[in-house]
């Protein structure tokens, strides 16, 4: 009870917060309105310290990772994602897609016991639909919580107020693989396989995009504002829940644009 | 007279067929883009060699113009005449630099044109799929195909997982030109030093 009203008081911050930073205006999150960089100075110190925090620990240990067999960092991916389904399915519930929430339970369910623990993607192979994670804060976004001012957390990296207070639902009870491990009490999981999970889970991603964010790096004229763009619109996109390759977004901006 | 008049219609049902021989579709005209980059970045040429290659074909398949015109937003009201041409030459010079170095880093990128989505008269969206390898995971691409001339259609953006590449860019723009009190001069500079 005392996790669901802290939820509801942040949520209520928040909105609040949104008419604060949009100059009073009534930002919805799924409109297409500029997500405000209120703290842009102490932001672009954070992205300067995780700069060089990537530089000499995270780069050097996502190349490392890269030396594993295919197998072993697919296997690893698969594990790490399954996992994410213990928070994508009650976000599914909360954003009213029960349908989506049924396929990914059985796609957990699947994966864990006949793909072993995960480390399998046996569900995408017997035809289960594409999966799409969920966050707290995605939830808190179709519910019409604005983004609030953008931020740049020192080593998590990008983020908004409200998808910070979404991070933050996770630890109020929000996670079960949280509450399983920190709390659970048991003597199979502690407090390190959940922060071993967060960790692998960074390096996996990192590992991923080794040239992608390079190349980026490189052909930028301002780095931080390339990230902060592709971050707020990635999370847009996920929130609007539109997929890549049909859902056409910013349409508006295309009307009238000449070539000479 | 007669004879004329038979000519001229004839003259002109020629220059229309050849002008729709010419028309592709924008879903073909992606396939082909693609497939001459790959070819590009396939072959055996120098990375110098392949850079003025791969400018080659972005001066043939993007509209440059258009795409420096949306990227300075709302900046781009206040621009003289002086300033506009300055400027068009300045984003020329950074985004084919800046298009052939993201690019020249690939080699054989394997990418399959899938489907289209007409909007309207002027865009057209081309889905296609940059095949997954050991290092790296399948990347859905949208490609934004300016078709108002059917005959020269013209690569206005890219999205990447989502992601609009010109918007990005828009944004950055904004930011340089925030971060020095609105002085779009300070845009130029950061350009041409880009580029140089």
């Amino acid at each position: 009870m005392k996790n669901i009203i802290i939820t509801f008081l942040i949520s209520i911050m928040l909105s609040s917060n949104v008419s604060a930073g949009t100059d009073g205006e009534n930002s919805l999150s799924k409109s297409n309105k500029p997500v405000k960089d209120c703290f842009e100075n102490l932001n672009r110190g954070s992205f300067a310290l995780n700069q060089g925090l990537d530089k000499i620990i995270f780069k050097p240990v996502a190349k490392a990772y890269r030396v594993l067999p295919s197998g072993v960092r697919t296997g690893t991916s698969n594990v790490l994602t399954n996992l994410s389904s213990l928070i994508t399915v009650p976000n599914n519930i909360l954003q009213g897609e029960f349908k989506t929430a049924g396929i990914n339970t059985g796609r957990f369910v699947v994966n864990t016991t006949v793909g072993i623990l995960g480390i399998f993607d046996v569900a995408e192979k017997i035809g289960f639909s594409e999966y799409e994670k969920e966050d707290y804060g995605q939830t808190l976004g179709t519910w019409g919580v604005g983004a609030g001012c953008y931020l740049v957390l020192p080593v998590l990296g990008p983020s908004t107020i409200r998808d910070m207070a979404g991070s933050f639902v996770n630890i109020l009870g929000g996670d079960p693989w949280y509450n399983t491990s920190v709390h659970g009490n048991n003597e199979y999981l502690s407090k390190s396989d959940y922060m071993l999970s967060k960790v692998v889970t960074a390096v996996d991603f990192r590992a991923k995009n080794i040239e992608t964010i390079e190349n980026l790096k490189k052909n930028s004229i301002d780095f931080y504002a390339s990230v902060r763009s592709l971050y707020l619109q990635d999370r847009q996109r996920k929130i609007r829940n539109k997929n890549p390759t049909i859902e056409i977004m910013y349409e508006g901006d295309w009307e009238e644009i000449e070539s000479n | 007279m007669k004879k004329f008049l038979v000519f001229t219609t004839f003259i002109i049902i020629i220059i229309s067929s050849i002008n729709k021989a010419y028309s592709i579709e924008a879903d073909v005209f992606i396939q082909s883009t693609v497939n001459r980059a790959a070819k590009t970045l396939g072959g055996n040429l120098t990375k110098e060699e392949r850079i003025e290659k791969l400018k080659d074909i972005a001066r043939d398949t993007v509209d440059i113009n258009a795409l420096g015109f949306y990227s300075l937003g709302v900046h781009k009201k206040g621009l003289t005449k002086d300033q506009t041409d300055e400027y068009k030459i300045a984003f020329e010079d950074y985004f084919l630099k800046s298009f052939s170095s993201r690019l020249a880093e690939y080699s054989n990128p394997e990418i399959e044109v899938n489907s289209k989505k007409v909007l309207n008269d002027s865009y057209t969206m081309v889905s296609s799929t940059l095949v997954s390898t050991d290092n790296r995971p399948e990347v859905k691409i949208v490609w934004r195909v300016y078709t108002e001339n059917p005959d020269n259609l013209l690569i206005r953006d890219l999205i990447i997982e989502g992601l609009s590449l010109a918007r990005t860019q828009k944004e950055e723009f904004s930011s340089i030109i925030q971060s020095n009190d609105g002085d779009i001069n300070a845009l130029f500079t950061t350009l041409k030093k880009f580029s140089k």
